[in-house]
């Protein structure tokens, strides 16, 4: 990522209309909590400022009414008019567009996508494990694709992943096979719930934190035990940065887990203990 | 005497000189690290130094590990302090031994490098004006330079 890459917020579409499930999908709950909220507390691990977009007339609909909304600006539906909204309320940004109807969705595919981003191009996606096609509901849409969508409706068109596939984007191979799958019907919607009770997605998890030198005096503490649903230590740290006043930025530290050092997107498991590194001075 | 250690009370470095005595080594290099009564302008009163030990003791090895096999060393030792350091005092200890003193030198010079940029170690500077700081956490954070992901900040402290 250059220095001159559009700041990144977060966009959860939930303005489907769920004719196939028969009910409203943002509702769907796991785990005691909505599938819209699960989405959007997974993408307030990775960017800063996450919005949920929404159709007029679903803005005081209880699931949605407690986020921060974009309410569509464009009258002609769909998936396109929510992201050319967001558009629309902040042309300088760019989007980690997610859609809220994929609740196998991880912290490592969201990680995965923030690095390997090309702010210079239109969008990163993944490319579908079912055709190969870019996946447009969970992808980076960088600002010079605001112009290119309003021709693309100009041009009557309507579907997002035909765009992104008539777009120079960068297309990656998805890293978990079902981390994409998307929940339409009753059947998929069991198929969901089954998998994430058999933990292949995350849950909450107990994880120990040891702060040292700065850590330490800025956390208050030398060590913590908390419950986070964040599956790797980059995920952990911004979560944890909500909390305390920590003025390191990850590029600015490293990390260690079990007491040798990490991958910043290494998975983690229950139990492990996390230690992240300040820039060091011995000697 | 294991490769690389703590210590939280003076480093006795004639033990350590003694531990690397060996009929078959033609020299013996050591560096002794000092605690400065200033760094960039400010002028120092006491230091104190804090490591996340356990990895501080493997990646340390580590390193005398590698400069031994690197520069074909009879021996070589660490010992790094840690707590509360007044001005004068010995932060640092390396010492190697090899067949030839060329080699010597430059193990020597290895391992204090490598020791100061990739063990978990951070020094708080206390300084005449009633400031502290973490050494290359905060004064620094804003213009710090990283290469190839790691940190490679110069310390100013002993060199």
């Amino acid at each position: 990522m250059t220095a001159a890459a559009a700041p990144l917020r977060g966009l959860v579409l939930a303005g489907g209309a769920s004719s196939r499930m028969q009910r409203d999908k943002a509702a769907l709950d796991y785990g005691g909590r909505s599938q819209l909220d699960r989405v959007v507390a997974l993408a307030r691990r990775h960017v800063t400022g996450v919005f949920v977009s929404v159709r007029a007339d679903q803005a005081q609909d209880p699931v949605r009414a407690g986020h921060s909304l974009i309410i569509d600006t464009f009258t002609d539906g769909g998936p396109i008019a929510g992201i050319r909204s967001a558009f629309t309320r902040d042309p300088a940004a760019a989007w980690l567009v997610l859609a809220c109807d994929l609740p196998l969705l991880s912290d490592a595919a969201i990680e995965h996508l923030i690095r390997s981003r090309d702010p210079a191009g239109f969008a990163t996606a993944y490319r579908s494990t079912y055709d190969g096609l870019p996946e447009p509901l969970c992808a980076i849409w960088e600002p010079r694709s605001a112009d290119a969508l309003a021709e693309w409706v100009a041009r009557g068109h309507k579907c997002p992943r035909k765009f992104l596939g008539a777009h120079p984007v960068t297309l990656l191979d998805p890293i978990d096979a079902h981390a994409l799958d998307n929940v339409n019907t009753p059947e998929e919607y069991a198929r969901a719930r089954a998998a994430l009770d058999q933990g292949t997605t995350r849950e909450a998890m107990r994880i120990q934190i040891r702060y040292y030198a700065l850590m330490r005096e800025q956390a208050g503490r030398s060590d913590e035990t908390v419950e986070t649903e964040a599956g790797t230590p980059a995920a952990l740290y911004r979560e944890l940065g909500a909390r305390h006043p920590f003025t390191l930025t990850p590029e600015q530290l490293k990390v260690a887990v079990n007491g040798d050092f990490s991958d910043w997107s290494r998975a983690l498991r229950p139990d492990d203990v996390v230690v992240f590194i300040p820039p060091v001075a011995g000697g | 005497m294991t490769p690389f250690r703590f210590s939280s009370t003076p480093i006795d470095t004639e033990t350590g000189r003694r531990a690397l005595l060996d009929g078959a080594a033609g020299g013996y290099v050591s560096f002794e690290g000092w605690v400065r009564d200033h760094n960039e302008g400010l002028a120092v009163r006491r230091l104190e130094y804090e490591a996340f030990v356990d990895l501080a003791v493997k990646e340390g090895e580590r390193i005398v590990a590698e400069a031994i096999g690197r520069f074909a060393l009879r021996g070589a030792l660490c010992v790094h302090r840690i707590g509360d350091l007044a001005i004068g005092d010995l932060a640092v200890w390396v010492g190697v031994s090899a067949v030839h003193r060329g080699e010597a030198f430059d193990a020597c010079r290895y391992i204090i490098d490598e020791v100061k940029h990739r063990l978990p170690i951070w020094k708080k500077e206390h300084y005449a004006n009633g400031d502290s700081g973490w050494v290359n956490c905060e004064r620094c954070a804003a213009a710090a330079h990283h290469d190839h992901g790691s940190h490679t900040h110069d310390s100013h402290a002993h060199d």
